[in-house]
């Protein structure tokens, strides 16, 4: 009995997601494909990614890219594919489209923006002295936006 | 009986809190000294209830009391004893009862060391974290009690998430916890200075050690959870952008934010509304990772408690208090007048160069977070916002930290000159990109980022200690002055060095890594990235409470052994769980990480085997940051003068 249990224990699902098995032949395909088993959500477990899931369907979704590849489909082709089944959810980085734009441009835009308002308040804090004190040559000025604007 | 005890003890501390959030802040507006005067002993009086509720739970899973519904769900008596103690906060409603301790623990220890703090500020400070202590004593009494007991005791329990079976994780949460809570103090002290309507340098001295202590707890409890992921969940990354990870860095970057923004406030008497308002957002972004946690809101490896009642429960909380604080900051924050005057170029600006860095930073992992719900929301965008997104958006906040901070900190207060600050830093320059070169020669492929992460290294390491060097002034015996510097200028060097290094480890990781996935047979060599894998055998076994696959491996150089390394893939039958214990051959220079996948139908097993360049630098470097936090907490001026209000003309160091 406890042999039993012991077999059906070690046949309970792999562990590390990609098996050798499932590898193509041609080290470059597979390469290119390790690449986009990286980008895709598994749609099962939601919080990894295709390489890293144990689950059927992230098997089968490496399978799939695998046969893509093989077949010639380009990375954006194979995306694609997956996106028209299951949504731009598979994705892991968000496609730069539409209101996605809010998303990549909310850091460089908020940067700017405080970036702003600090010149601003540092401004004002060097104007409280007698003005002539804290003169900057051009240069220096143009210096300090850059750094600030960085 | 003990654990009615427990009970008994939570309820009283949850109305102690009462009194304590209430009392005082009227005896601290009407100035009556007897009520002010409760803070303290109520503080002590919560801690060791609170303290003694949890250790009442505690025993309840040291003894395995199968009566007890939370012991049932989450622990087995075959467990070795670590995991049953470590059990107790392993959980929804343990851990929240170990984050109110901690809590109550920060509320004391405040009410012990503040006696030079004025009277009127301690009691506000006191209520006001007293406040933060009730509302979350009355979300465990009334959303998750951890002492229901079972109707029907059942034989044995059902055993703890394996994956929390491991000692690294054992003191995750505890460590994570001191940070997130620790930074309820700064938040109590920025209320409780906006009720008083004044902050000043002393204000700025008082809050800073609450903030590097609970900044340094929150380095260690994400160094030891990114460690974990690393060595435990067999994928060999280090960091997944996963949004709980992001709920604890969020806080790490505004503390350390307020770290540098404090000290604005102690030395000069500027960036006081802003100080202030980081202080509350710093608590505000603890209290959102508390809620993505356990509202099951978004999508993540660790979510706890996927019940929305308690979600609820925690946004109103998060609601109250944010809204409360931000609402009291919008009324008093044109009181805080800024005193000091600067320069365009300073220390002051650097400073704020450094905070305006860190707090879009810390912004933009907070939209890249929400994103997935605010899409679906708005939009009707059901999308993902994983790793790649961060990586991109985030790593240049962090390379322009990098770019500047050894400038920065060489700057003088007040008003500086660019061209003199950068001067004595010529040399460091070049050297950095000479090994940023040397390393791009070296290298086998053609990546930019690799040797450029070795630069910033270098510039932020070296930076570093021209930057210590440059303290001891000029002429004969600096040596001598080296060793008198105060603390607080070692601690700055070793966390600014810590820095650098996690940057040089985070490079390697990501750049060099060498990944292959084979099926090896027995007794067949072969080589990945110079080194020599042979699988020797594969053995099963049985664990105290778990059945093993364990296969050994020779790795060996230039046809000398190295090491024998044993991976193991693990099933644990209660909980029906696998895990992978990878086997990693630790080295300065490189991991070497094997991990047993499957046997194969036509024999043989599956390994993968990672080389890891510079792996072991991210936690050396988290490890440098949290030892300079501690050397600079350690400084003079915290445990001497902490409380003398100085007149100002004092406070600017003649730098």
């Amino acid at each position: 009995m406890k042999h039993l249990v012991l077999v059906l224990v070690f046949l309970a699902g792999p562990l590390w997601a990609l098996d050798p098995s499932e590898m193509l032949s041609d080290p470059a395909l597979e390469a290119r494909a390790r690449v986009i088993d990286h980008e895709m959500r598994c749609v099962v477990c939601q919080s990894e990614t295709v390489a890293s899931s144990n689950a059927n369907w992230a098997l089968d979704a490496r399978r799939t890219i695998r046969e893509l590849v093989a077949e010639g489909k380009s990375d954006a082709e194979v995306r694609d594919f997956f996106v028209a089944r299951y949504g731009e959810f598979v994705l892991m980085n968000p496609p730069i489209h539409g209101s996605t734009w809010a998303l990549w441009l909310a850091g460089p835009v908020m940067l700017l923006l405080a970036g702003l308002m600090s010149v601003i308040y540092l401004r004002g804090r060097a104007r409280a002295t007698s003005p002539q004190e804290i003169a900057l040559n051009p240069a220096e000025e143009e210096r300090l936006r850059e750094i600030l604007k960085d | 009986m003990i654990t009615e005890l427990g009970h008994f003890a939570l309820i009283l501390a949850f109305l102690v809190a009462l009194v304590q959030a209430v009392v005082p802040m009227v005896g601290a507006h009407k100035r009556w000294h007897g009520w002010m005067a409760l803070a303290e002993p109520a503080a002590t009086a919560q801690f060791l209830l609170t303290a003694f509720a949890f250790g009442a739970l505690m025993h309840a899973f040291i003894v395995s009391d199968f009566s007890l519904r939370l012991v049932v769900l989450n622990s087995h008596s075959a467990k070795p004893m670590l995991y049953k103690i470590s059990g107790t906060w392993g959980n929804h409603e343990g851990s929240m009862l170990l984050w109110v301790l901690i809590l109550t623990l920060f509320g004391a220890t405040a009410a012990w060391f503040g006696g030079n703090l004025p009277p009127t500020l301690r009691a506000r400070v006191l209520a006001v974290q007293s406040a933060v202590a009730l509302a979350f004593f009355a979300f465990i009494l009334f959303t998750s009690n951890p002492f229901l007991r079972m109707a029907v005791p059942p034989f044995d329990g059902q055993d703890l998430n394996p994956l929390l079976q491991d000692p690294g994780l054992a003191f995750h949460p505890p460590f994570l916890y001191l940070g997130y809570v620790g930074l309820s103090m700064a938040f109590s002290f920025a209320v409780a200075a906006l009720i008083e309507g004044r902050v000043d340098a002393a204000w700025g001295r008082w809050v800073r050690p609450w903030t590097l202590a609970a900044w340094v707890f929150l380095t260690i409890g994400i160094a030891l959870g990114s460690w974990w992921a690393y060595y435990e969940l067999g994928w060999g990354g280090f960091w997944f952008w996963d949004p709980v990870e992001n709920a604890s860095f969020m806080p790490w970057l505004l503390a350390a934010a307020l770290l540098h923004s404090a000290i604005v406030v102690e030395k000069r008497e500027s960036l006081k509304s802003w100080t202030i308002l980081l202080a509350i957002l710093a608590f505000g972004f603890s209290l959102i990772g508390t809620f993505i946690v356990r509202s099951g809101l978004l999508t993540s490896v660790h979510a706890f408690a996927n019940d929305p009642e308690r979600g609820v429960f925690i946004l109103m909380i998060m609601g109250f208090f944010m809204g409360g604080a931000l609402v009291l900051f919008a009324l008093r924050a044109s009181a805080m007048e800024a005193k000091g005057v600067f320069g365009l170029v300073s220390r002051e600006s650097a400073l704020l160069a450094n905070n305006l860095l860190l707090a879009v930073a810390c912004f933009v992992v907070f939209v890249g977070t929400m994103w997935p719900l605010l899409a679906e929301m708005f939009f009707d965008r059901k999308l993902s916002v994983g790793p790649p997104f961060f990586n991109m958006a985030f790593t240049p906040f962090m390379i322009l930290l990098g770019l500047i901070l050894p400038i920065g900190s060489a700057m003088p207060w007040k008003r500086a000159s660019l061209a003199r600050a950068l001067w004595p830093l010529r040399y460091v320059f070049v050297l950095a990109v000479a090994i940023g070169l040397l390393v791009y020669v070296m290298q086998t492929g053609r990546s930019v980022l690799g040797p450029f992460g070795m630069f910033l290294a270098a510039w932020v390491v070296m930076g570093a200690l021209v930057d210590l060097a440059l303290r001891t002034g000029r002429g004969a015996g600096r040596l001598k002055r080296l060793t008198r510097l105060p603390r607080a200028d070692w601690g700055k060097m070793v966390a600014h060095t810590g820095l650098g290094i996690t940057m040089m480890g985070v490079a390697g990781i990501t750049t060099w890594t060498v990944e292959d996935i084979r099926v090896a047979q027995f007794g067949a060599p072969y080589d990945v990235g110079g080194y020599t894998i042979q699988l020797d055998a594969v053995e099963r076994f049985e664990g105290p409470n778990y059945l093993s696959t364990m296969a050994s491996i020779t790795l060996s150089r230039d046809g000398r052994e190295i090491a024998q390394l044993r991976p193991e893939k693990r099933i644990y039958p209660v909980a029906q769980m696998p895990t992978t214990e990878a086997a990693i051959d630790y080295n300065l220079a490189r991991d070497v990480y094997v991990v047993i996948g499957d046997e194969q139908v036509n024999g043989g097993w599956a390994v993968t085997t990672f080389i890891k360049p510079l792996t072991n630098w991210i936690w050396i470097g988290c490890g440098l940051m949290a030892l300079g936090g501690l050397l600079s907490l350690s400084d003079r001026r915290f445990r001497v003068a902490a409380g003398a209000r100085r007149p100002i003309a004092e406070q600017v160091p003649a730098e």
